[in-house]
């Protein structure tokens, strides 16, 4: 198991992501919440930098009480980051792919140590 | 402004660049060795548009040019010559290369903008040759205006022979035909069938138009004299009365897509004309491949009873499409085991063609194929390049092509 260091805590802002390499190894680190993720930068599809696309929270149906569709909202709860290849997108919390909760990218440990964030690599 | 892209890879939105973009495809090129082989993109594309002032230097009609330039000004925000879809093929935004790439700087160099950036993105995916086709005017097919289709096609023809293809080796195409007015289709293939580049030509599959009229019969015989294949090219429109039941565009787009391209196939064999020209090569080109045995069975088992009704034919329905070629894009590859049986009946080996159509949302790259575990090596370099150089008799010079079994 190797450390990889990613960052000064201070200087990573909440929603920001860095990524961080060794060797052909990429991984993406978020910042989300408060907590901290990390998956590997590696689409499930085609193999696409995943962890670079565009975060965006959840799109959800709004039905009425009838059932009746009203509309959409985004989530107030779930975000995910898109695959800028394809579109595959991906829970920041889970690192599952929303749309099939199966299929999940390759998670890291991120340890934080005095002001330094680390991912652990094996 | 910046993209939210990697620290290693930060670029800013005026710096977009490709190369970066598709690195991963860069690495899967180097791993997989595809400096062994040749891969051949049958169906990829550029956004003829951003070079659309070029292009409409070849209307002849002086009237026609007028309008087109005067609609072609920042300010005239009302008047377009080109017909449009609705659509959401950038997914509102989650696919940002739609929305950065008319700011990408081209490579300085000799290159035409669309050759460079073209060039860029076969360099990363490791593409040698490409055959090429235009974007919004997949639409040109129901375009209102007939005599517009006609200049509108011509010029860019003109325009893509003389600017792209008599200069760069690595992309050919086949050429736009404006098949709503059958007359000037023919005048299409004698006008073009032998530029520099032109491969075969493509008829854009969104129109309403029966493949089997009488009137394109010379069209037909001309191109099975000439020895070019012609191709249909799938695409989608909302404003059809069937489609516009779909409320989402992924709807539209999935069954849009194939819809064409089915209508003109059951046309295409239950009228005969593989009878007719047996030497025609046809080719499909983006509606991947899973319907393609719903196809064959369904008008085999109809056909064993409805003979009366498609006299003309010699043997069954799937026969005559196990002759024709496939694109391999979009291909579904989310349950491998039906993939494989859907290769099985195609006959892959020799009739499937790879087909990236980067660089649209849904594109492919050349690893779908050759990561198929059911797949030999001699398949897959076949599928990759080896049966495109075949049906386009591709003689380039290349010491890769040289290599094709």
């Amino acid at each position: 198991m190797s450390e990889i260091f990613v960052a000064k805590i201070a200087d990573f802002a909440e929603g920001d992501r860095r990524i961080v390499t060794r060797g052909e190894l990429e991984i993406g680190v978020f910042h989300w919440q408060g907590k901290f993720y990390a998956y590997e930068n590696l689409c499930l599809h085609q193999g696409g930098p995943c962890c670079e696309g565009i975060i965006m929270h959840k799109v959800e149906d709004v039905l009425g009480t009838d059932k009746s569709w009203r509309g959409q909202k985004f989530s107030d709860e779930e975000a995910h980051f898109v695959c800028p290849w394809h579109g595959y997108e991906y829970d920041i919390k889970t690192g599952e792919c929303a749309a099939n909760r199966r299929l999940r990218l390759r998670p890291f440990d991120v340890v934080q140590r005095g002001d330094d964030l680390f991912v652990m690599a094996a | 402004m910046e993209l939210q892209l990697s620290d290693f890879r930060r670029m800013a939105v005026e710096e977009f660049d490709t190369s970066k973009l598709l690195a991963h495809a860069a690495r899967q090129a180097r791993e997989r060795g595809y400096d062994k082989f040749p891969i051949v993109d049958v169906d990829s594309h550029h956004y003829e548009n951003e070079s659309l002032n070029e292009i409409l230097e070849y209307l002849d009609d002086p009237v026609l040019k007028q309008l087109a330039l005067a609609g072609s000004k920042p300010n005239a925000k009302n008047a377009r010559l080109m017909n449009t879809m609705v659509g959401y093929q950038d997914m509102g935004g989650r696919i940002p290369r739609y929305a950065l790439r008319s700011l990408e700087k081209a490579p300085p160099g000799k290159d035409q903008r669309d050759v460079a950036l073209t060039k860029r993105w076969m360099d990363a995916v490791g593409v040698d040759i490409a055959v090429l086709f235009p974007t919004p005017m997949l639409a040109l097919g129901v375009h209102p205006q007939v005599e517009i289709e006609i200049a509108l096609s011509r010029a860019y023809n003109r325009w893509l022979c003389e600017r792209v293809l008599a200069h760069e080796p690595r992309l050919v195409s086949m050429l736009y035909l404006p098949f709503n007015d059958p007359e000037a289709t023919y005048e299409f293939v004698k006008e073009f069938g032998d530029k520099k580049g032109v491969v075969g030509f493509l008829i854009t599959s969104t129109r309403y138009r029966p493949v089997h009229a009488n009137q394109y019969m010379k069209t037909y015989a001309l191109l099975e004299e000439m020895g070019l294949p012609i191709a249909f090219h799938g695409s989608y429109h909302w404003h059809d009365q069937a489609q516009g039941m779909l409320n989402r565009f992924i709807s539209v787009h999935a069954l849009g897509f194939v819809w064409y391209n089915m209508c003109h196939l059951a046309n295409w064999i239950i009228n005969g004309i593989p009878e007719r020209f047996p030497k025609l090569k046809v080719l499909w080109l983006e509606s991947g491949l899973a319907w393609i045995p719903f196809m064959m069975q369904r008008f085999d088992n109809e056909y064993m009873m409805r003979t009366s009704e498609a006299p003309a034919l010699k043997k069954l329905p799937s026969d005559y499409m196990r002759d024709m070629y496939f694109a391999s894009q979009p291909m579904e590859i989310t349950d491998l085991r039906l993939l494989e049986e859907t290769m099985r009946v195609i006959n892959a080996e020799t009739q499937l063609l790879y087909s990236s159509d980067y660089p649209h949302w849904d594109f492919d790259l050349p690893s779908t194929i050759y990561d198929l575990p059911f797949l030999n090596e001699t398949a897959k370099r076949n599928i990759l390049g080896g049966n495109a150089v075949r049906l386009f008799n591709l003689k380039l010079g290349s010491e890769k092509l040289a290599r094709v079994a």
